[in-house]
């Protein structure tokens, strides 16, 4: 059953960062490509941990732990750079 | 070991002048000559036995593999020039001690000093030819420090620049010359090449070989046409004159040719090569040398001369020449260094050295008038003086040698009397004056102790050759020849022979050339002369504009063009060589690609389109390239690489939040520069190495490596041999930590480099133009948003602590230092974002400067830990500990080195970000003291 589910749920991930790259793509300004990156890492934080129930290890759950974690600094620095030019004030 | 001794002793010295010159000039140069007594008495211990014919060793295996040993020997030649190295060296330290002006600096001179000592001492030492070479190089070296050593001098520095560029030259050239021979005989040691003459002439490398030592040989001891470098060389105060244009340096060449003569010399190549080039440059050197008026240049010119007749005697091939020879190199180190340092007595003096401005100083300075003319009257080659008795033996070997050869000879030595009695004349003799420059006076005793005792060498030899130096003449001149000496006499009287005859003539047409010396003059100023420093500096000038054009045309300074001209050579290259071999496809069976790694793959090319259409906008292109980062990341995770993941992760972040700040001083659009058939060009270009590229890494992945893979090495070893199960981590701490070492090492350099970048624009034109840029920027928004600042101070001990985590379980789980180190740096950064630089920057008490060196550091004492347990350096070892009630747990010292790694990445990340980001300050940004903008606990008071 579970992996009707994974498979399920790999489709709907894969999907998402199908429509946040067509996003990357198309969007209008930079400020909607930053969300889709900012939405891609998300999406890519869900495939990881499903690649790791789909193996039976724990080894990814840390590594999507990781991303979490620093995944947002990034985006932070992009709108940072955005809104007042210098990231380090 | 006292060979090895005497070669290190003034090296050893050298380290000592520096500190000495704080406790005053006297000890300064006593520490100093110290070393150099110690040595020569180290060598005189040694001398008896070498005098009995004995040859003494001493022999240290340094790089066998390479045949390079650090073997010495000492025999008759050795003894011979080791003996006037140091005990003229002694001379010149003292010489210089009172020579030097007050503005001087005496430290740096007597260390140069003594660096050339050693490396000439080492020369002359040396049993083994590799050896040789790099004391060879090091005489280059450290000369042209001692000639450039008054560096506010433009002659100084061009001089020492040229004595480089021709020594150093035929240094290279020498290289060359070694190696063959080495090559021809199967060995690098002196004393088997000494033994092996046949083997050597008969080889077919024989001529090359024997041109390329001769070249080295030649520059180095001033031979025509290369001789040009010497007198330039006179830039140099005048101790160093005597020091290296009397007895060392020239001298050198003079040396390895006397070393070896018995496998070299004999054959016509030989004789007709040293020979000629000898005879030219003597007669060469001394006419020159007549029409000089810089006293320096004249004696200059006379050493050109006499190292003329000494390579002339090698080159006659004869035993009995190469007895003269060694003779004379006794003579005119004696003779020559005394004329120097009187030179030097005149120019400190007199402040001047030309001949055209004194006269007369006799009344005035009569002790250095006394010894400047028993010097002089030696170098002439006047009977019961040191000169007469080897130009007398010279002139006899001339004779027997060749008709012309005799000629030739005799009006070397004609010039040689009219430009020594110049020298007397002209200086000393003849009215006094009234307007030198300076007072002359005789100097201090100090001044004139060394060429004084010179001086009384020269006599003593002069009379009672046989007794003075008889023994060593008798013991260099069995080294040169290695064989049976030759019947000779050294004494004052031959008898009525040819060199007789020759001596009267050279004496009384020397006379007669000085007499009739003004209406020779204007005929020498009259004929055209090639200038030699304009030929010098004009091909200089011809290959580095060479160069200058080869670079600019391979790299502008436009990347592009340089990636274009890499990536075409390399695509060029390979595709030549694919075509000259044969190819069969793959064996290996290609993985089937899940939906998943399309997706992926997707992301991946419809990113890498993005950022060539994009690039022009930096930020956006920037964007795009952070979707590549993370699907690479993913990338890794899916091929089973995590620690790779977790690093790329991290640097990602790291990179984005680097390149932003720069970004910040930099155009926000890159400017359309490239004409239509450029982009045509490079997109081709690109593409090709990009399917290249593409088709080698398919190539190698397809197929089983040519070679034994050592990744299944890795695998088997990593518990046993590492103690870790983490095979990447054990990779870089331990079967590879020495890569690892040089890496934290290059990583903090390159951290150290933004710093000094950075550091150079807070001052200048670039600070000015920083300020411009800080004007026209639009700001929205919270400069420190309260969400973003209590998020981050949140997130800090969180991050620090899984920070830690990753770093402990590194050696046997993904992780390690390195990615530890980039996710604390992350931590940290959030609090400079969030808080602005000022804020942060106060908050950080340890200097990033120091947690890097700490990080080399640590790494560095854990590597020589292995050293007191007998091991090689960064040997690692690891044992299992249990402290009660924890669980038994692993402390390898590869956890001590991974804490470097740790720190150097920590301290490396954060200098180069906060370089980049000081230089909004210079921008005009204002400062901040409170964390963030609003206070949340004034808030109600205020709106009050």
């Amino acid at each position: 059953m579970i992996a009707y589910a994974l498979y399920f749920a790999f489709a709907c991930f894969g999907l998402a960062l199908l429509f946040n790259l067509w996003h990357l793509a198309r969007a209008p300004g930079v400020n909607d490509r930053v969300l889709a990156l900012d939405t891609m890492v998300i999406n890519a934080i869900a495939l990881l941990i499903l690649y790791g129930v789909a193996e039976g290890t724990a080894v990814y759950f840390e590594a999507s732990m990781l991303f979490a974690m620093v995944g947002f600094v990034s985006t932070v620095a992009y709108c940072k750079f955005m809104l007042r030019g210098d990231i380090i004030e | 070991m006292s060979l090895v001794l005497i070669a290190a002793l003034p090296f050893i010295g050298a380290l000592f002048p520096g500190l000495m010159i704080r406790a005053g000039r006297n000890a300064c140069a006593m520490m100093t000559g110290s070393f150099t007594l110690l040595a020569l008495i180290l060598l005189l211990i040694e001398a008896p036995a070498v005098l009995q014919g004995e040859v003494i060793r001493n022999q240290i295996s340094w790089i066998p593999s390479l045949g390079l040993h650090a073997n010495f020997f000492l025999d008759g030649l050795g003894l011979l020039f080791a003996g006037m190295i140091l005990g003229i060296g002694l001379l010149v330290i003292l010489y210089a001690r009172f020579y030097l002006y007050k503005t001087d600096p005496m430290g740096q001179f007597y260390t140069y000093l003594m660096l050339f000592q050693g490396a000439m001492v080492g020369i002359v030492l040396s049993d083994n030819i590799l050896l040789l070479l790099i004391f060879w190089e090091l005489t280059s070296l450290s000369s042209f420090l001692l000639i450039g050593y008054w560096k506010h001098l433009p002659e100084g520095r061009q001089g020492a620049r040229m004595a480089l560029a021709v020594t150093g030259g035929g240094g290279l050239a020498l290289i060359g010359g070694m190696l063959l021979l080495g090559g021809i005989v199967g060995s690098y040691d002196m004393t088997v090449i000494l033994q092996s003459r046949d083997v050597i002439q008969a080889s077919p490398w024989y001529l090359p070989a024997l041109l390329l030592i001769l070249l080295g040989c030649f520059t180095k001891s001033a031979q025509f046409p290369f001789h040009f470098w010497l007198p330039h060389a006179m830039a140099a105060p005048t101790p160093v004159s005597a020091y290296l244009h009397s007895a060392t340096m020239v001298k050198a060449g003079l040396f390895l040719m006397a070393r070896l003569w018995p496998v070299l010399a004999g054959t016509d190549a030989w004789f007709y090569i040293v020979g000629i080039t000898g005879l030219i440059t003597m007669v060469l050197g001394a006419v020159i040398a007549l029409f000089k008026d810089d006293l320096k240049a004249l004696l200059a010119f006379s050493t050109v001369s006499h190292l003329g007749l000494i390579t002339m005697l090698l080159g006659f091939g004869t035993a009995e020449a190469a007895v003269v020879a060694v003779f004379h190199i006794i003579n005119h180190a004696t003779f020559k260094a005394a004329l120097f340092m009187t030179a030097g007595i005149v120019d400190h003096e007199a402040h001047t050295r030309d001949i055209k401005r004194l006269g007369g100083l006799r009344h005035l300075m009569p002790i250095t008038f006394t010894i400047a003319t028993i010097a002089a009257l030696s170098m002439a080659g006047i009977p019961l003086l040191n000169g007469f008795l080897s130009k007398e033996m010279m002139l006899e070997e001339a004779a027997h040698t060749d008709i012309w050869v005799g000629i030739f000879a005799t009006l070397g030595a004609l010039f040689s009397v009219a430009y020594s009695f110049r020298f007397i004349a002209h200086t000393f003799l003849g009215p006094k004056r009234d307007d030198y420059p300076g007072h002359p006076h005789d100097p201090g005793f100090g001044l004139w102790a060394a060429p004084a005792f010179l001086a009384v060498l020269v006599v003593i030899i002069g009379i009672l050759p046989q007794t003075v130096v008889g023994a060593l003449v008798a013991a260099t001149s069995g080294a040169v020849i290695q064989a049976e000496l030759p019947y000779y006499s050294l004494q004052l009287w031959h008898g009525v022979t040819p060199a007789l005859f020759m001596s009267i003539i050279a004496v009384v047409g020397g006379v007669l050339v000085l007499m009739s010396f003004r209406r020779m003059e204007g005929v020498w100023n009259a004929l055209p002369r090639p200038e030699a420093k304009t030929i010098f500096d004009w091909i200089v000038e011809g290959i580095a504009g060479a160069s200058r054009r080869l670079t600019d045309a391979l790299h502008d300074g436009a990347i592009s063009r340089y990636l274009m001209i890499f990536a075409a050579t390399a695509v060029i290259t390979g595709v030549v060589s694919f075509m000259g071999g044969t190819h069969a496809a793959g064996t290996h069976q290609l993985l089937p690609a899940g939906p998943m790694a399309i997706i992926g793959l997707l992301l991946l090319t419809v990113a890498s389109l993005g950022v060539v259409l994009f690039h022009r906008n930096r930020l956006l292109s920037l964007v795009i390239i952070s979707v590549n980062g993370l699907v690479i990341s993913l990338g890794f995770v899916y091929l089973s690489a995590p620690d790779l993941a977790l690093t790329q992760l991290t640097v990602e972040v790291v990179t984005i939040i680097l390149l932003l700040l720069a970004l910040n001083f930099l155009p926000k659009e890159t400017p359309r520069e490239s004409t239509m058939g450029r982009k045509w060009r490079d997109g081709i270009v690109s593409v090709a190495a990009g399917i290249a590229v593409g088709g080698l890494a398919y190539a190698l992945m397809a197929r089983d490596l040519a070679f034994q893979s050592i990744s299944q090495f890795h695998l088997d070893q990593s518990y046993p041999g590492g103690g870790g199960t983490n095979v990447v981590n054990v990779i870089l701490v331990d079967f590879r930590g020495y890569d690892t070492f040089g890496e934290i090492i290059v990583l903090g350099i390159a951290a150290l480099a933004i710093y000094a970048l950075t550091q150079t624009l807070l001052h200048g034109r670039a600070s000015r133009r920083l300020m411009e840029i800080g004007k026209g920027i639009k700001r929205d928004g919270d400069r420190h948003p309260l969400m973003l600042v209590v998020a981050t101070r949140v997130m800090m001990p969180i991050a620090v602590m899984v920070g830690v985590y990753i770093f402990l379980r590194g050696h046997n789980e993904p992780g390690g230092g390195f990615v530890a180190g980039l996710v604390v740096s992350i931590a940290l950064l959030m609090q400079y974002m969030a808080s602005g630089f000022a804020w942060a920057q106060a908050r950080q008490r340890a200097d990033y400067h120091a947690i890097i060196a700490s990080g080399v550091l640590i790494a560095a004492a854990t590597g020589v830990g292995a050293w007191f347990a007998d091991r090689p350096f960064l040997t690692s070892a690891f044992g299992y500990f249990q402290i009660p009630p924890m669980d038994k747990f692993e402390l390898a010292t590869a956890m001590a080195f991974d804490l470097g790694v740790f720190l150097a990445v920590v301290g490396s990340v954060m200098l180069a970000l906060a370089s980049l980001s000081r230089l909004a300050r210079r921008a005009g940004e204002t400062v901040n003291d409170t964390p963030m903008d609003i206070d949340p606990s004034k808030t109600t008071e205020e709106a009050r």
